[in-house]
């Protein structure tokens, strides 16, 4: 029961986050944005792990964070000035 | 299901609650890093030992432990290269900044 | 040896992460990092013996407390800054001179100036660390070098050197 308001409110917070995707007047602001979207799916898969009982929901959590990393890298290398094979 | 570890699922979806209305409120892209980076992180963290709590020292516990530190050099060090990127991208700085020790080393 | 330290380091990573000793999972394991030494060793830290010390251990415990109840009073610090109606925000980028000299230990300090209350690493140009804050509160550079970096200098100085 607690559970399903929590997952509620983590797809909230998401909302907000997309609001920022949108509305975001520059290009870093609309990254950094979608780098916390990256972190807070990383608490639902969590919390849903723990609600259905399945493990690998843990392993979906890491995996994002880590691709959820290198795209946040990769757009911050851009905006340095560099080519992205440097 | 675990009394404490719901606890700390509550206290971390507070932080990132947050972490989120600082992303919304606050005025330039510096300022929204340092509200959403610190928060968020220290938040899902909450929730990860809220897992590693309920498991206890099994594999998906352990592995809930271990996703602690990635997540946090994962998002400080992007918040790094976030913020550098976006300084040396030009993206200006807030009116009402106050000081800027990092004009002088550009080139 | 410098290898043999990333290896060890990279199997029981994978010990702890997969978590079962049957022996088709050890073999990809010792594959797995054997492939990860072998492309990343020359990137490893170069004083591995302060791995085989017990001290550095004991004080990197000490340092994770106070750095938890540091990133809690940064998070109720950021609370404070975002609710209240009319923001209470100076920001400013300032020079902070730090004594470290390792590479790692400096990793680990703009690491944990990120998670403080108010401050965020720019950019780390030899000893010269230009860090955001969010609101200075004073100009002289011996005060602000003294609140940002006096807690956790000397504990890093004590782990890593």
């Amino acid at each position: 029961m607690m559970i399903d308001i929590f997952l509620y409110l983590l797809l909230g917070m998401s909302f907000l986050c997309f609001i920022r995707v949108v509305f975001g007047p520059t290009m870093a602001d609309r990254m950094v944005a979608i780098d916390i979207f990256g972190i807070l799916v990383v608490g639902v898969c969590a919390i849903l792990a723990v609600k259905t009982g399945r493990m690998f929901l843990i392993d979906i959590g890491i995996a994002w964070i880590l691709l959820s990393f290198i795209g946040t890298i990769t757009l911050a290398k851009y905006l340095t000035g560099k080519k992205l094979d440097e | 299901m675990n009394n404490i570890s719901l606890i700390f699922f509550g206290i971390g979806i507070l932080f990132d609650l947050f972490g989120c209305i600082g992303l919304i409120r606050l005025p330039d892209v510096y300022n929204r890093l340092q509200s959403a980076t610190k928060s968020v992180t220290l938040g899902t963290c909450s929730i990860m030992f809220g897992v590693f709590l309920n498991y206890g020292f099994s594999g998906i516990g352990l592995k809930a432990l271990l996703s602690i530190p990635l997540i946090f050099f994962a998002s400080t060090v992007a918040a790094h290269a976030l913020i550098r990127g976006s300084y040396k991208y030009g993206i200006k700085l807030w009116d009402k900044t106050v000081v800027d020790d990092y004009k002088d080393v550009q080139k | 040896m410098k290898y043999l330290t990333l290896f060890i380091c990279m199997f029981l990573l994978w010990l702890l992460l997969t978590f079962n000793l049957e022996t088709p999972n050890i073999i990809v394991g010792l594959i797995a990092s054997l492939i990860t030494t072998l492309v990343f060793g020359k990137h490893f830290l170069k004083g591995w013996k302060k791995f085989f010390q017990p001290r550095r251990y004991f004080w990197i415990i000490i340092y994770l407390f106070i750095f938890t109840w540091e990133c809690i009073k940064a998070n109720f610090d950021v609370a404070y800054r975002v609710l209240s109606p009319r923001m209470p925000i100076k920001p400013g980028i300032v020079k902070v001179k730090s004594s470290l000299k390792t590479e790692i230990g400096k990793t680990f300090l703009a690491n944990s100036i990120t998670m403080t209350p108010g401050t965020i690493t720019v950019d780390v140009i030899e000893d010269d660390f230009y860090i955001h804050w969010i609101y200075v509160s004073s100009k002289n550079p011996q005060v602000y070098t003294k609140k940002i970096l006096g807690r956790f200098e000397k504990h890093i100085k004590r782990i890593f050197e």
